[in-house]
């Protein structure tokens, strides 16, 4: 067991326990909280894959912006939810199930794949090299300036059109 | 090392996590807070995939900022729908929302 | 005036069609004017009259004219039957003047013209419209379907001449069943007569009872026709009474009947028709029921022409019926069968005749018996005297028919007079009278001399008064040729029924004419009035051609009278015959039977009449006691055939046919079938069309409704559930894409 892995069994039993609190916590806000923990944890994953620019990213974006979103959805939507009593609705144990069996169904197709089972990464470029490459990649008309154009329309497109959606219309 | 079968048994798992929120949690908000699980999910999936086979080509990285971006928006929208949804009809819980019904 | 040969062979077929013509022009067109009708009727018949007597006294001047040699006529194809294979021949239609028709177009022409004289006076032309009187019963006034009644004579002439000159079977019937129709037609004349004793025949009942019963006759008659025509492969005269040979064949092939030749029943069968036309026995009883119609139909019918054509048939068949015979030899059955119907008829008719009380009456029976003689005659071969008998029979028969028609006039007359002057009240008070009744008649002969003494020729003539009438020769001749053939139980049958006839004629004249008037309308009966006038030219006329007439025919073996006169009659009608029948020869004892039955029945009338007054016995009744009233009635034969024929025949379609076979079964089935049909359209709806057809529609229609009711429960609007099922669905596919590979 090397130190990689332990660090990794860790922060993946951090990001799981979170998980499972998002999904089942009666208190909201507990949730939300718990969910910019698992943010945390798999931005912490990225920086063991060596992504730190997603690391950087996943922090800004997931919970400096989305949880801080949802929060305030809550916050909005707060009156007529009782934080007591059951927060699952009747097909609770149906969805359980299904779960569990779709965990195991991807667990067990791992096992097709035998490449899965190497351990080693192909050769690493340096860090720098990974930023630099993936600012040119953004930028690059035959590359992904495209999706990057659209993604930002996209935001923008979002951007108006929720304040539509939520606009008071009085 | 870790193997990568670890980190795509974490992604499993969050998923599934987040599977099991989106059908089972009653209100609209924490049914978005599981999809923002199960978007994360993929997320690992993507870059851990990206890390152990592809490194020198940054295409998994950015597929995993079109992600992100992608999961910012949607969930932008879709608080502004909910909250549309909680001034017309007083409910944020789901089952609730079930007009579109025969 | 003399004519080409081409000239008279057209005559021959242009004397039947002026009375047709006649006809047409009447019905279409002059039908309102009286007088018009009549000047085409009697025109056109003129026309017809002088056409054969040019034809005729053509036929005089040809030597030696006949024997199937020398004839007019004229013959042309009609209907391509041919086929020179089998030997049959082209069914031919024409004309053929021989001997026999001369004489038949010599009297039966002169005595229709007579006739249609007569009716002009008869219908009361000349007097004003009785407002009494009621179309389709005896007039008082003028006929109201006078000119009806006109066309109806010209139809009826027409008919007759066309079976004269007819030269096949087949043109022949045509002209028997034209004649038939009229028949009927101018015996129903009166249609609308009725009278209040329901026994009492009506007019229309009487043309019923004619036509069904000539009709009896008439198809016995075409079964002759048609199975000569089948054994003999043509209807043509010429053909088979002129050719030896063919009568040969026909007289020696057996028939569908064992025992008789070909010849013989095709001659029992045609005999059969002359039954029913001369009204034999026992086709005998629509004759007397016929005088319903007016007089001149009485004398046309029953005189002239129609009675007359059965007897001609037979004349004309003569050499069919007696084929094989011989002088001398056994009769043929044809033969023996008109010996035998003939003598008997001539005898029963003349006992009915005896005790009749009406005037027209005791001339039908007569005319009955007059033809039984005919009859009689040709059963024993003696052709000649049949032809000659016939020619004079017609005369003298007319003129007492006629004569019995101006008598009821006058009495008519006389008792309107009678009425008007006496009373001054209608007549309808007074009780119903029967102008026909000789016992209402006496002393006409100073009332009505004219008709008296033609009525009194007329009679003589009947009874065969010898020497100046025409009746005596020809009856004479029948006795003799009866003798001659050794048939006597025909000769003292034949001898009998001429006393009887004698007998009944007398006492007609006496009862009529002599004695005092019995009846105030008797006493002022009278001929003076312009409507007599056609009525008597026409009688005088008869009565010099019925004393005449028999002048032709004297034989010329007869004691001093014989051979002043050659007996140009029987030259002239043995070119009939292929071989010239030969001259009777003289028999005293037919010479005296004749003279002691005609002046004995005569003398015999005349004792038991002479003496009769008003209201007194009829002698003959008296003698006879209850026979009479058998006599009177008929020996009831029309009682008899009412409840044997008439009667089980109107059961038979009214009931029978009429009720159980139409209504019941053809109606029934087709009413069954009917109902039959709704029945299974019913069941066809109610167990197929609606369960299995509307059924299978409702059903398609019914099962999406409630698949879709079933299925709709899916959509809750509720979002989890519907990932809930995506996720499952995933779930399954992957496992069903991957399970596979993970054996590996």
């Amino acid at each position: 067991m090397t130190s990689n892995q332990i660090i990794f069994l860790i922060t993946a039993a951090a990001t799981l326990g979170a998980a499972l609190y998002v999904v089942t916590a009666r208190n909201l806000v507990h949730a939300a909280l718990a969910l910019i923990a698992t943010f945390f944890g798999v931005a912490i994953i990225f920086v063991l894959l060596q992504a730190g620019f997603l690391a950087a990213a996943q922090v800004v974006l997931y919970i400096g912006a989305i949880a801080i979103l949802i929060i305030f959805a809550i916050m909005l939507t707060r009156r007529v939810m009782q934080d007591t009593g059951p927060q699952t609705n009747r097909i609770w144990g149906v969805a359980a199930g299904l779960s569990l069996i779709t965990f195991s169904a991807l667990l067990a197709s791992f096992r097709l794949v035998p490449s899965l089972q190497q351990v080693t990464p192909a050769a690493q470029p340096s860090a720098d090299q990974v930023i630099k490459s993936l600012g040119f990649a953004f930028v690059d008309p035959n590359q992904y300036l495209l999706p990057f154009e659209l993604a930002s329309v996209l935001l923008l497109i979002a951007l108006i059109g929720s304040i539509v959606i939520a606009a008071d219309r009085k | 090392m870790v193997p990568l079968s670890w980190y795509l048994a974490l992604a499993a798992a969050l998923f599934c996590v987040g599977v099991y929120g989106v059908l089972a949690r009653k209100n609209a908000v924490a049914i978005l807070m599981s999809i923002e699980l199960m978007l994360n999910a993929v997320n690992i999936n993507l870059v851990a995939f990206w890390h152990y086979l592809t490194p020198q080509v940054p295409s998994g990285q950015m597929f995993t900022m079109i992600v992100l971006t992608v999961a910012a928006s949607e969930a932008a929208v879709g608080l502004a729908l909910i909250i549309s949804i909680y001034r017309r009809r007083n409910t944020v819980i789901a089952e609730e929302i079930d007009l579109m019904k025969w | 005036m003399s004519f080409t040969l081409d000239q008279i062979h057209t005559f021959t077929w242009l004397i039947p069609l002026p009375p047709l013509l006649a006809f047409a022009l009447i019905v279409l067109f002059t039908n309102r004017s009286k007088l018009l009708s009549h000047t085409v009727a009697i025109g056109l018949m003129g026309v017809s009259w002088v056409l054969s007597w040019i034809v005729f006294f053509n036929s005089l001047g040809v030597h030696d004219f006949g024997h199937g040699i020398d004839i007019f006529g004229i013959k042309f194809d009609w209907l391509p039957f041919g086929n020179a294979a089998t030997g049959t021949t082209p069914l031919t239609m024409g004309t053929l003047v021989d001997p026999l028709t001369g004489i038949m177009l010599f009297f039966v022409s002169l005595a229709c013209l007579l006739i249609f004289i007569y009716s002009v006076g008869y219908s009361n032309y000349g007097k004003a419209a009785d407002s009494h009187d009621q179309p389709g019963t005896p007039p008082h006034g003028v006929e109201p379907l006078y000119s009806r009644f006109f066309a109806y004579l010209s139809l009826f002439a027409f008919g007759m001449l066309l079976l004269v000159v007819a030269d096949n079977l087949l043109l022949l019937f045509v002209g028997w069943e034209i004649m038939g129709l009229c028949s009927f037609l101018l015996i129903g004349f009166w249609h609308a007569r009725d009278y209040p004793d329901p026994k009492q025949i009506t007019p229309r009942r009487a043309a019923v009872k004619a036509f069904m019963t000539t009709r009896v006759g008439d198809m016995f008659m075409l079964l002759g026709i048609v199975y000569l025509y089948a054994q003999a492969g043509t209807l043509n005269f010429r053909d088979i009474l002129h050719d030896p040979s063919v009568l040969l064949k026909l007289a020696t092939t057996p028939s569908v009947i064992t025992g008789l030749m070909v010849s013989h029943v095709v001659g029992l069968l045609l005999f059969a028709g002359t039954i029913g036309k001369s009204a034999q026995f026992p086709l005998h009883v629509w004759l007397p029921d016929a005088m319903e119609g007016p007089t001149p139909v009485s004398a046309m019918i029953h005189a002239a022409t129609m009675v007359s054509a059965g007897v001609y048939a037979m004349i004309r068949m003569f050499p069919l019926l007696s084929a094989g015979w011989e002088h001398g030899h056994p009769l043929t059955p044809p033969m023996l069968a008109m010996a035998a119907i003939g003598t008997f008829t001539a005898l029963f008719a003349a006992t009915i005749a005896v005790a009749q009380s009406d005037i027209k009456k005791v001339l039908a029976y007569s005319t009955i018996s007059q033809l039984g003689f005919m009859i009689a005659s040709l059963g024993v071969g003696a052709y000649v005297a049949a032809a000659f008998h016939l020619m004079t029979h017609a005369f003298f028969k007319a003129l007492l028919f006629l004569g019995s028609g101006s008598v009821i006039h006058g009495v008519e007359h006389g008792h309107r007079h009678a009425a008007h002057g006496a009373h001054g009240e209608h007549a309808a008070a007074a009780p119903v009278f029967d102008p026909q009744n000789m016992f209402n008649m006496g002393g006409l002969a100073k009332k009505m001399p004219i008709t008296y003494w033609t009525f009194l020729i007329g009679g003589l003539a009947l009874s065969g008064f010898p020497f100046i009438t025409a009746g005596f020769w020809s009856k004479d001749a029948i006795l003799g040729g009866a003798a001659e053939g050794g048939q006597w139980f025909v000769f003292f049958g034949l001898a009998a029924a001429a006393l009887l006839t004698a007998f009944y004629t007398m006492r007609q004249i006496i009862l009529t004419f002599h004695g005092a008037p019995r009846t105030a309308a008797a006493e002022h009966a009278t001929e003076r009035d312009s409507i007599f006038v056609p009525m008597l030219i026409a009688l005088v006329v008869l009565a010099f051609f019925a004393v005449t007439a028999g002048w032709v025919g004297i034989p010329e073996s007869f004691p001093v009278l014989g051979g002043l006169l050659p007996n140009w009659f029987h030259e002239y009608l043995g070119g009939t015959l292929i071989e010239h029948p030969p001259a009777e020869a003289f028999l005293p004892i037919a010479l005296w039977t004749s003279l002691i039955v005609a002046l004995g029945g005569l003398l015999l009338g005349w004792l038991a009449y002479r003496h009769y007054r008003k209201d007194a016995v009829d002698p003959v009744q008296r003698l006879l006691g209850p026979m009479f009233g058998v006599l009177r009635d008929k020996y009831y034969f029309d009682e008899v055939y009412e409840t044997v024929l008439v009667r089980p025949a109107y059961w038979l379609s009214e009931t029978f046919a009429s009720v159980w076979l139409d209504k019941g079964l053809i109606d029934g089935t087709l009413h069954l079938i009917g109902r039959a049909s709704m029945r299974l359209g019913q069941v066809f709806r109610d167990y197929f069309d609606l369960p299995v057809v509307n059924g299978s529609g409702d059903l398609v229609g019914n099962s999406v409704n409630r698949f879709g009711r079933a299925f709709r429960i899916i959509q809750t609007g509720k979002v989890q559930q519907y990932l809930l099922i995506v996720m499952a669905i995933v779930v399954v596919l992957g496992a069903v894409l991957l399970l596979p590979g993970l054996g590996r």
